[in-house]
This record gives structure tokens, sequence and C-alpha cells, in this order.
């Protein structure tokens, strides 16, 4: 009898002690997450801290056999050196000339798209926007090769000289960006409410109309998110300048750096780090101020369709 | 659509309605025209023009068949660049799928106040242009200043030769590829996880299920399509990876970290070879094409689903 009651007695007890422990256990949840996202966080974070820190040093500085981690005697100097040469500042005008009009083209192309792919049916849209979504899938790496060679054969046949030429990538661009805000564009129309463009419709607007009275300021939260992910593919893209323009005042910023600050073996890494990091500036200041849409636009491209 | 199923009703709106039809895809196919034309002309003839680059001789002068990718078959770098691409490309993605979903977790665990600062900083990885955060990691790795080696000798380990030998070669391309891709995996799992309904927890709690439980039977299975997905993109991207290879380590020491793409710029590019090159950038598309298939798949399942 005692051993059958005892155990009650124990579970009565234990019940009371799990009630604590749940909230103690989720006490202890909660402290071991913040244990674990600022490691994460340090991981994450560490590199841009570093440029940031390298950029602060005088290269005597950065080769003494000082803690790397700390500036002693921080200076401007990468600074002003970098944004008073000139190349520097016509790689960002470069890069920000061609991520400007690749928005642009990628936004004249894409929204239309989407909104007759997902509106208007006719034979083979959805053809098509697999199609479009499947484009998406397509790397440049795949591409570039036949590419380069196509331009040249294009030189060959109409003297028009592409490559070697900044705006080139005006035409390279758009196959990167256009296939993915088609496709979240498609996303974002889609959810739009049948009765909304049926009463325009109806109403007597055009398709036109429809669009871009009703479409575009209604998903106009898509359309920042489009334009943001445009915006920071065109800034960031690599290998087609690295491929396709190769004269000093024709370069975009990323391979800008990596090809005129890394002198044979000589590497000025204050400079480098402080034009990596001014480089990386617009699309985390974009970032800062409109972290919602582009969080968006990065889940929608997988979510919606 | 009713005046399709009305047919016979009205005969002469319906003459109207059926030129308004007609206006209406005349209206749409202009409006996907630059599309099409986009497309056609920079993805779909090039990606052709690759497979005719890929049969021609170096000067593009003569058609020499499957000769070039037998001269690629009888080489022992391009058999390292394709167990190399794989194995960053697979090892990458296990990774970052791992780091990403327990982040996630981290994440989704704290007080929602507070999940939008910490998510907006676990993202900047993602957000800094990879050629650019990847010239920080060459930095930290570098031979003679590596800040790393300064923490690991001030402790009295050995420094590493992070780019110089080949195996730690490959351990740095594979850990920038992780720090550059985990924050999206995060990112998506966490959007995920808000969407699983909180009761499904409770329940569980309540029927005593440990986390390892919970996680097991309610949010793996919730967000399967999700992981997927993501994963499986994310196995493309990494597998046509130029930016960091590059930058990093130019594929050396001796091409022991070249992947399809930088060994593709390296042979059509650098060196002039455009049919061989071609060739190279060729071998991505069967393992392109089967990742992709699987992501519609999951795209179209997950359409019917919502």
């Amino acid at each position: 009898m005692a051993t059958v009651s005892e155990p009650i007695a124990e579970r009565g007890g234990a019940t009371r002690a799990r009630y604590g422990s749940v909230s103690r256990s989720r006490r202890w949840a909660l402290r071991w997450s913040y244990f674990f996202l600022v490691i994460f966080a340090i991981f994450f974070l560490l590199p841009p801290i570093y440029m940031l820190i390298t950029s602060l040093k005088t290269s005597a500085e950065i080769s003494a056999a000082t803690n790397p981690w700390w500036v002693f005697a921080p200076t401007l100097e990468n600074y002003i050196e970098l944004l008073t040469t000139d190349h520097y500042l016509v790689f960002f005008r470069n890069s920000a000339l061609v991520s400007v009009i690749v928005v642009t083209i990628t936004m004249l192309i894409s929204v239309p798209a989407a909104f007759a792919l997902s509106r208007m049916k006719f034979w083979g849209s959805a053809t098509l926007a697999t199609g479009v979504f499947l484009t998406y899938l397509v790397p440049e790496t795949l591409l570039f090769i036949p590419l380069f060679k196509i331009f040249a054969e294009v030189r060959n046949l109409t003297g028009i000289e592409l490559l070697n030429n900044w705006w080139v990538l005006l035409i390279l661009y758009p196959t990167l960006t256009v296939p993915f805000c088609t496709w979240i564009m498609i996303g974002y129309f889609a959810s739009i409410p049948k009765e909304l463009d049926e009463a325009a419709l109806i109403d007597g607007a055009t398709w036109m109309q429809t669009l871009t009275k009703i479409f575009i300021p209604v998903a106009l939260p898509g359309l920042i998110a489009a334009t943001i992910f445009a915006f920071t593919v065109s800034w960031a893209q690599f290998l087609y300048p690295l491929a396709f323009t190769t004269s000093t005042d024709q370069l975009v910023l990323p391979v800008g750096i990596v090809t005129t600050l890394i002198k044979g073996d000589v590497f000025n890494w204050g400079q480098i780090m402080t034009g990596a990091l001014l480089g990386a500036a617009p699309p985390l200041i974009i970032y800062a101020f409109l972290m919602d849409y582009y969080i968006a636009g990065l889940t929608s491209g997988a979510t919606k369709g | 659509m009713s005046d399709l199923t009305h047919p016979a009703d009205h005969a002469v709106p319906r003459k109207s309605m059926r030129h308004y039809m007609q206006r209406k895809s005349t209206i749409a196919f202009l409006m996907t025209l630059p599309l099409i034309v986009l497309v056609a002309l920079l993805v779909i003839y090039p990606a052709g023009y690759a497979v005719h680059l890929a049969t021609l001789n170096k000067g593009m002068t003569k058609f020499v068949g499957f000769g070039n990718f037998e001269f690629l078959f009888g080489r022992e770098t391009f058999w390292m660049v394709v167990k190399q691409s794989c194995v960053f490309a697979i090892t990458a993605v296990i990774f970052k799928a791992l780091i990403g979903f327990i982040v996630a977790h981290f994440v989704h665990n704290i007080p929602s106040k507070g999940q939008r600062k910490w998510r907006g900083m676990l993202l900047v990885p993602w957000v800094i242009p990879p050629a650019m955060s990847t010239l920080a990691w060459l930095w930290l790795f570098d031979p003679s200043y590596s800040a790393f080696n300064w923490i690991l000798t001030s402790i009295g380990l050995e420094a590493v030769p992070w780019t110089g030998d080949a195996d730690w070669a490959r351990f740095s391309v594979i850990l920038v590829n992780i720090w550059i891709g985990a924050p999206f995996f995060m990112i998506m799992y966490l959007a995920a996880l808000k969407s699983v309904p909180d009761q499904l927890f409770e329940a569980a709690l309540i029927d005593g299920a440990n986390w390892w439980q919970r996680i097991w039977y309610i949010t793996l299975p919730m967000m399967r399509n999700i992981i997927a997905i993501t994963a499986l993109f994310s196995l493309i991207v990494t597998f046509a990876n130029f930016d960091i290879v590059r930058i990093l380590t130019g594929g050396g020491p001796l091409d022991k970290t070249h992947m399809f793409a930088t060994w593709a710029f390296l042979v059509g590019i650098e060196s002039g070879d455009i049919p061989l090159g071609a060739s190279v950038s060729l071998f991505m598309m069967p393992f392109l094409a089967i990742a992709a298939v699987f992501i519609l798949r999951d795209i179209v399942k997950r359409g019917s689903e919502v």
C-alpha cells in the first residue's frame, strides 16, 4: 500500500514542480537563445566590422605587428584618398548609372508582363509564367561565354563595339533581374482580388488604366520589393563586368576595386577595405531603411506562385 | 468567360465580345513581348549557341563534334572541378540549412519586440555584395597578416594556412559560402516558423513532448516544403557560384578549389579557348536541370496546397 501511495504523492508534488519547471525552462531557453544569437551575430558581423577597423588604419599600422582587431591611431586618410582619386569616383558613377537604368528597364519590362501573365489569360500564358521562373534559375555563369562570343560577332557584323563599354551591362543585367521581378510581381498581382479589376473594366477602364490606376498602387509594396531586388543584384554583379569590361574608366565598383586596388602582389588593404565598405554602403543603406520590403521580396520569391 | 457559356444569348454582343477577347489577348501579348524578346535573345539563344560553340575547335573554324568533351574527360583537372563543385555545393547547403534553421529558432524564441532588431543584424551578410564581403574574408585569411591567425597564435595555437593549403582553402571557400548564404535560410525558415500555429506547440507541450519531438513532429513536417525549395534554390546558386572562389583563392592552390564557373572563366575568357570554356559551363546544365525539376514540382505542390 505504501508503495502505491508514495508515487501518487510524488506525482502531486511533481505536477507543481513541473509548472515551475516549464516557466523556468522557458527562462533558460530564452537565456540560451540570447547567448547563441550573440555568438551568431558576432560570426555574421565580423567581416564587415573588420572592414571598418581596417579602413580606419594607416598602412604603417596595418603592417605593424600590433593587435589587428584594434585601431590605435584612427584616421580617415583612406577615405579621403579614395574619394579624391578619379577612378574610384568613376567606378561609383558607373555602378550608380548602371543600377538605376537597369532598375528602370526591369520595371518597364516586368510589371506589364507580370500583369498580363497574372490577369489576362491568353494562349500559352501559364507556360510562359513557368518559363519565366525557369529562366530565373539559369545562372549567369552558364551564359557569359556564349554572350561574350555573340557580342564579338555583333561587332564583326555591324561594327557596333559592345565589349568594354559600361553600357553593355545594361543589356546583360536585365537577364538576371527581369525573370525574378516578373515572378514576384505575378505573385503580388495574383493576390489582388478579381473584383477590383472587374469593377474597373466594367466602368470602362482600359487594361492599361487598370494596371496603372489600380494594380500598381495596390501592389506598391511588391513593386518596392522588386525594385530593391533589381538594384541590389545590379549593384553586386561581378562576373559580367569582369568578363565584358576591361578599361579602367568602364569598370563598375566590385570589379574596379578588385582589379585596380590590387596591383600585382601588392595589396593596399586599407584602401581595399575602404573601397569595399563604401561599395557595400548603398545596398546596406537601402536595407536599413526598407528592411521589411527587402525581406518581403526575399521570402515571396519562393512562396508565391 | 460568361459569353462562352451562353452561346445562344445575344448574337450581336457576342460578336463584339469576341472582338474584345481578341483585343485583350493582343494587348496581353504586346505587354509580354519585351519579356519574351529578352528571354529569347539573351537567355535561350545564348544557351543554344553554347551547345554549338562547344562543338568547335579552339579557333572556332572547324566542327569537332564531341572533341572538347572527350578532351575534358581525359583531364584530371576537369574531374577535380566536378568533384569540388558538388562537394562545395552540398556541404555548404547542408551547413547553411542547419545554421539557418538553428538561428531561426533562436530568433523565434525571443520576445517578438526584439526580433526585428536581431533579424536585421543577422541578415547583413546577405545584403553586402558578395564580391565586397569576400574581399574582407580574403583579408582576414591573409597569409602574413591574418587576423584569425593573430588570435590563434596569441592563445598558443598554430597559424592556419587559410588559402595556402588545398584542404584549408576548400574549407575557407565553404565557410565563406555558408557565411553569405545562412542568413537567407534563416529569413526563409523564420517566415515559415511564423506560419506554424502556436496552438500546435502548446498542445504538444501539454502532452509532454520534449523539444526534439516538437521539432521532429511539428516544425519539420510543417516546414518541409519551404525547406526543400530554399535548399534547392541555394544548391543552384552555390553550385554555379563564381564570386567567392574567384576572389578568395582564384581556383588555387593548384586548381584545388576551382568550380565550374571559375574554371570556365579561366579557360574560356582568360585563356581564350571559348569552345572549351563553353563546354565546361555546359556541364552545369544537367545538375541545374535536376534541381530545377524538383523546385518546380515543390512550387506547384505548394501552389495547390494554399
